[in-house]
């Protein structure tokens, strides 16, 4: 069994507008190994966001569940920490603050110099060496998701949930906290899922890439190795052959190939036509279909 | 230009032109006996309307003088030099000094306050968490907020049978809701990734009301607070008049019930320099506990 997994997960919401729930996505399963780096693209409103909140136990699925370990996780916890896409930084809390709240409450025996010298250590990491006593009002977005990391893997959960956490973040800034991300995601090597819409931030952090087809009753249409090897940088990644076929292929999809099959729509429940996503590797030339 | 000006200055200037303009206003001739006879003089002074000084002039009874017509500030100041004079003095049991009955209408005040701020967070943190008690809830704060304080008097005294505590409930039933239904509103809005933070932190309840609940949302709860400090200000100086209840409040109705309208406008006076310093204090404090996104 893979060290996460989504079981056949279904969510529905309560529809606004009356008439029946509406379904977000449908019988999603997703298989992830441990220390591996996943992502999931789709257009808004696909239900990435809800996905990955339910992983991190804040929102309920309608059906299916989580497993972690090899046992379900119900519930928020600390093995599950999430980078917002907003920073949920707290106001009122100064960066040390906000990232020993997190620290002292992943190891409460922790005496008070345990935590000020593990806070420091990840401050120094994300770069805001001489923040510390600043609150999140006097920081710019790219050093408050810098905080967030810190917060995130400070606390060093079994698996990061990365909630299209660079989204917004100037373009110039992003990419340097990428590199920044990557970096600190080699030492850790902590199991990653990550939602986002920016294809090229999902190639140059993931091993696969989720491809999600639009909702009501999106799922996982494709699952993309990027097959290009690790260390990863900006400059160099796009010079690799694969790159520009796997930034076409994904965008291609999320173009052409997101919307609806009708055949795909209509996945009887008994299961007696389960469809598996589509593997697609760039590691032969032509594309390898299983 | 508009903007260089100094505001203190115009202060003071307006401050001038009122005073003189008050002064002017109610100056009063000196009393001119020309054209009255004996006869109705003496019937003046039998009237009490004047009275014939040492050396046989006739001049207006200061006396009555202090009834007729509104007090100058001359008046008002000589008054407030003497209430100030003896400020800790007690002539008798309803006859404090000023400083006194400041003392008394501030405690009063406090007491009423805080605890109506304490029992309105609480209470308003718990709607604020729970979206459906609050809904069931909300139609009866709705009913009781309108609800002047003072009208709730007669009940109080009846049933705590004690104008002291009478007043001090007045207080507090005025600076119950405004607080109650921010602080509901403030917790229930607060952003929802603050809690979903604490949640995955596994903070414990105590710990998620002190470290996340109570400082996110403090501004609107402040807010609030600032609405119930306003209005219990209000609300204590009327329930003093109808309680009797020795206070700054009182020393307008007492000064009133003397005929000392000098002494109505020192008291006045006397409850906005109170309710500035309460409220400048009230800032200094709210500056602790709010932040800026």
């Amino acid at each position: 069994m893979a060290f996460l997994q989504i079981d056949h997960m279904t969510k529905f919401f309560p529809s606004h507008s009356g008439g029946g729930p509406v379904c977000i996505f449908k019988d999603v399963t997703i298989k992830i190994e441990k220390g591996e780096f996943v992502t999931t693209i789709g257009h808004s409103g696909c239900g990435k966001s809800t996905l990955l909140n339910i992983i991190a136990g804040l929102e309920l699925a309608t059906e299916g569940g989580v497993i972690l370990n090899g046992r379900e996780a119900a519930g928020p916890g600390l093995d599950r920490m999430v980078v917002f896409q907003s920073f949920a930084l707290m106001p009122w809390m100064t960066v040390f603050d906000n990232i020993a709240l997190a620290v002292r409450s992943a190891y409460p025996d922790w005496t008070k110099e345990q935590v000020t010298a593990h806070v420091h250590k990840y401050i120094a990491l994300v770069g805001l060496k001489g923040a510390e006593t600043k609150r999140p009002m006097a920081l710019s977005g790219g050093m408050k998701q810098r905080v967030g990391l810190a917060r995130a893997f400070a606390i060093e959960p079994k698996v990061l949930l990365l909630d299209e956490p660079f989204a917004q973040i100037d373009a110039l800034t992003r990419g340097v906290i990428q590199e920044e991300l990557i970096q600190m995601w080699n030492t850790s090597r902590n199991t990653v899922f990550m939602v986002t819409h920016d294809v090229d931030e999902a190639i140059l952090l993931s091993d696969r890439i989720l491809l999600m087809t639009n909702g009501p009753g999106a799922q996982i249409a494709e699952n993309v190795i990027v097959t290009i090897p690790r260390p990863r940088a900006r400059v160099t990644i796009i010079e690799h052959p694969h790159y520009y076929k796997i930034r076409n292929h994904i965008i291609h999809f999320l173009v052409e190939h997101a919307k609806h099959e009708e055949e795909g729509a209509e996945v009887s429940n008994n299961g007696s036509k389960k469809k598996e996503p589509l593997v697609v590797s760039f590691e032969q030339e032509s594309l390898a279909r299983q | 230009m508009g903007t260089q000006g100094k505001p203190w200055l115009i202060s003071v200037f307006l401050l001038a032109i009122f005073l003189i303009g008050w002064h002017l206003f109610t100056l009063r001739a000196s009393f001119d006996p020309k054209g009255l006879s004996e006869q109705q003089l003496q019937l003046l002074e039998f009237n009490g309307d004047v009275i014939k000084t040492a050396d046989g002039r006739y001049e207006w009874n200061p006396e009555k003088e202090k009834v007729k017509g509104v007090p100058g500030p001359l008046a008002v100041f000589e008054k407030a030099r003497e209430e100030l004079g003896e400020a800790f003095v007690k002539k008798g049991t309803n006859d404090h000094g000023i400083a006194y009955l400041v003392l008394y209408t501030v405690s009063r005040f406090a007491a009423g306050f805080l605890a109506a701020s304490v029992v309105a967070v609480a209470l308003g943190v718990l709607l604020g968490l729970n979206k459906v008690l609050f809904r069931a809830v909300n139609p009866y704060i709705q009913i009781l907020k309108p609800i002047s304080p003072l009208a709730w008097m007669p009940l109080l005294l009846y049933t705590v049978k004690d104008p002291k505590w009478t007043a001090v409930l007045v207080v507090f039933m005025a600076s119950l809701w405004p607080t109650l239904a921010t602080t509901a509103f403030g917790v229930s809005s607060l952003r929802k990734e603050y809690l979903q933070v604490a949640a995955i932190l596994q903070l414990s309840w105590w710990k998620r009301l002190f470290t996340v609940i109570l400082p996110g949302a403090a501004p609107t709860i402040v807010n609030g607070l600032r609405i119930s400090f306003g209005s219990a200000l209000v609300a204590v100086v009327p329930a003093e008049m109808l309680l009797g209840e020795l206070g700054v409040g009182y020393l307008s109705w007492i000064e009133w019930n003397n005929l000392d309208i000098s002494g109505v406008i020192f008291a006045i006076l006397v409850v906005g320099v109170v309710g500035v310093i309460l409220d400048s204090g009230f800032n200094k404090l709210a500056g602790f506990v709010t932040y800026q996104e």
